[in-house]
């Protein structure tokens, strides 16, 4: 017998991204490994940094609108919303009832778009290939009421500080209720594809814990959070936009593990679905608003959040009586959310790495700014 | 519209509390704030995060104001899920002092932390790993201080690095 095995087992440290498909974006993780087990790991971020923050103070603010677009750039509503919400708080005034329904209807439909794309993608992690045809085939259908409404289809820049940049096209609500139609048979046909399936449930059962606890010590929101068991949705606990005149529940789930996040954003959308039906047949008549020529808060600061997909959203503007903000932070629900990873995969395995990643549907856009 | 008091029992448990650590309780547009000294601040989280239910720090930013002896103001965002109510604590720095970590508080200031540093050189004394976190490491300078033009860079990164003169 040698004195040494064959084989030392040593640490192992491995590199994952920046080019990788399943980090979705610009993330490169650096893994320390004994196997397959994953020891520790060390996100290295910052790609995507184009220095959004340092824009918004050099642009007034109208122009500094389309920018916000580019951050979780699959959910770009509601990065518009967000923004919107917090000038128009700064200035205090509120957009015309008319806005504020179809803002809700866009955002809503943006959080499908967003939710499909997170589904697609992490199915595709993990080995199941069809969702993601079915998946962009329903987001299509999303993306064309955007396109109609405003020319785009990613970044729409689709809202105005104080309202709406253009009235709503003819056959817009049609066009949106044939949407909820076509939509919600399309989620339990999903479910069936995945929910019950075998390799899906072995791969997310139980992969990824995260209670509701280490949610708060983290601060991570949005769906991570509702999965294990916290039932807080912004819209729901400081309404804006109106949503306290709608219908819907928070979907929330039990164990904080991958499989129930992806019921509850399964769920989620299904709400999205309701909230739209019920907009869709109120939508009052009057003003859509006017962006003001010369924006000049006061001097002051304000803090204003939403519910966007990936979580909490929030701007923190800095006003010193001029026409462009003396200082402009976005609270990003992906940046603090991804710094849980580490507590997620640690002593889990290294193909769940993948997997975990998946679920916490992160925009690496909106991560680095 | 100014800031106007803050009136309640939180801020006068506050002021209780932690005397004349505290500068102000405010309100601007319905939204609540206390302006604490540097030195107070991390007792102040943990007292709201203990005593008072703020659970959730929501995020930690700088504002730069370089025409001010103490320039830089550090704003802790928290919410408390329980009282469904948010509140900053702020302070002001000057530029080479560096407040505490408040890491051993709420975890989640671990990232945050480490923004602020990137982005205006604040040094959080105690954190577990200061470094840059969006920027290379060796990036020299820090962008969101009001001195740094918008088309401002690290030349000599950009060279070494990318090949090229200039990346605008």
């Amino acid at each position: 017998m040698p004195e040494t095995t064959f084989l030392d087992s040593t640490e192992l440290v491995l590199n994952m991204g920046p080019q990788h498909p399943s980090t979705h974006g610009v993330l490169r993780v650096i893994l320390k490994l004994d196997g397959e087990k994953v020891n520790g790991t060390e996100c290295v971020i910052g790609y995507l940094h184009r220095g959004v923050e340092k824009i918004g103070e050099n642009r007034t603010y109208q122009q500094f609108a389309p920018y916000v677009d580019r951050m979780d750039y699959v959910a770009a509503v509601s990065n518009g919303l967000g923004y919107c919400l917090a000038i128009e708080k700064l200035l205090n005034i509120e957009a015309p009832p008319r806005a504020q329904v179809t803002r809700v209807i866009l955002t809503e439909l943006n959080r499908i778009a967003s939710h499909l794309l997170w589904l697609g993608t992490h199915a595709l992690d993990i080995g199941a290939i069809t969702p993601v045809f079915y998946c962009f085939r329903e987001r299509e259908e999303v993306l064309k009421i955007f396109e109609n409404y405003c020319g785009a289809r990613l970044t729409t820049h689709a809202f105005r500080i104080g309202g709406l940049q253009y009235e709503l096209y003819d056959g817009f609500e049609e066009q949106v209720k044939a949407f909820c139609e076509m939509f919600l048979p399309k989620v339990d046909e999903y479910e069936e594809l995945l929910t019950h399936n075998r390799i899906w449930v072995a791969r997310l059962k139980g992969v990824g814990i995260l209670s509701g606890d280490e949610c708060k010590e983290f601060g991570v929101t949005g769906p991570v959070l509702r999965a294990a068991g916290v039932k807080w949705d912004l819209r729901k606990a400081q309404p804006y936009s109106g949503y306290e005149q709608y219908d819907f529940e928070i979907p929330t789930g039990e164990n904080g593990d991958t499989y129930d996040r992806y019921l509850v954003r399964m769920e989620e959308m299904r709400q999205s679905v309701r909230i739209i039906r019920q907009a869709v047949a109120k939508i009052p008549t009057g003003p859509i608003g006017k962006t003001p020529k010369v924006i000049k808060p006061a001097t002051g600061e304000v803090y204003v959040s939403i519910e966007a997909p990936k979580g909490e959203l929030g701007y923190f503007v800095v006003s010193d009586n001029s026409t462009q903000p003396y200082r402009l932070r976005v609270r990003p629900p992906s940046f603090v959310n991804l710094q849980a990873l580490d507590r997620m995969v640690r002593g889990g395995l290294v193909a769940d790495v993948v997997a975990i990643i998946g679920t916490l549907d992160i925009v690496l856009g909106e991560v680095d700014r | 519209m100014a800031a106007t008091p803050w009136e309640g029992e939180l801020p006068a448990q506050l002021k209780e509390r932690f005397g004349s650590e505290i500068g102000e309780c405010a309100s601007y547009l319905g939204q609540n704030f206390v302006v604490a000294r540097p030195d107070a601040v991390i007792p102040i989280l943990e007292f709201l995060k203990l005593e008072a239910d703020f659970d959730y720090l929501v995020d930690i930013t700088a504002v730069d104001y370089p025409n001010r002896a103490e320039r830089f103001e550090l704003v802790y965002i928290l919410y408390s899920y329980g009282r469904n109510e948010r509140v900053r604590v702020k302070s002001m720095i000057a530029d080479g002092a560096k407040p505490p970590t408040a890491v051993p508080v709420h975890t989640g200031a671990n990232w945050l932390e480490r923004e602020v540093f990137d982005m205006f050189g604040i040094e959080f004394a105690g954190h577990p790993d200061m470094r840059r976190i969006l920027l290379p490491e060796e990036w020299e300078g820090f962008p969101l201080r009001k001195e740094y033009s918008i088309i401002k860079q690290d030349d000599r990164w950009v060279k070494e690095n990318l090949g090229i003169e200039s990346g605008q």
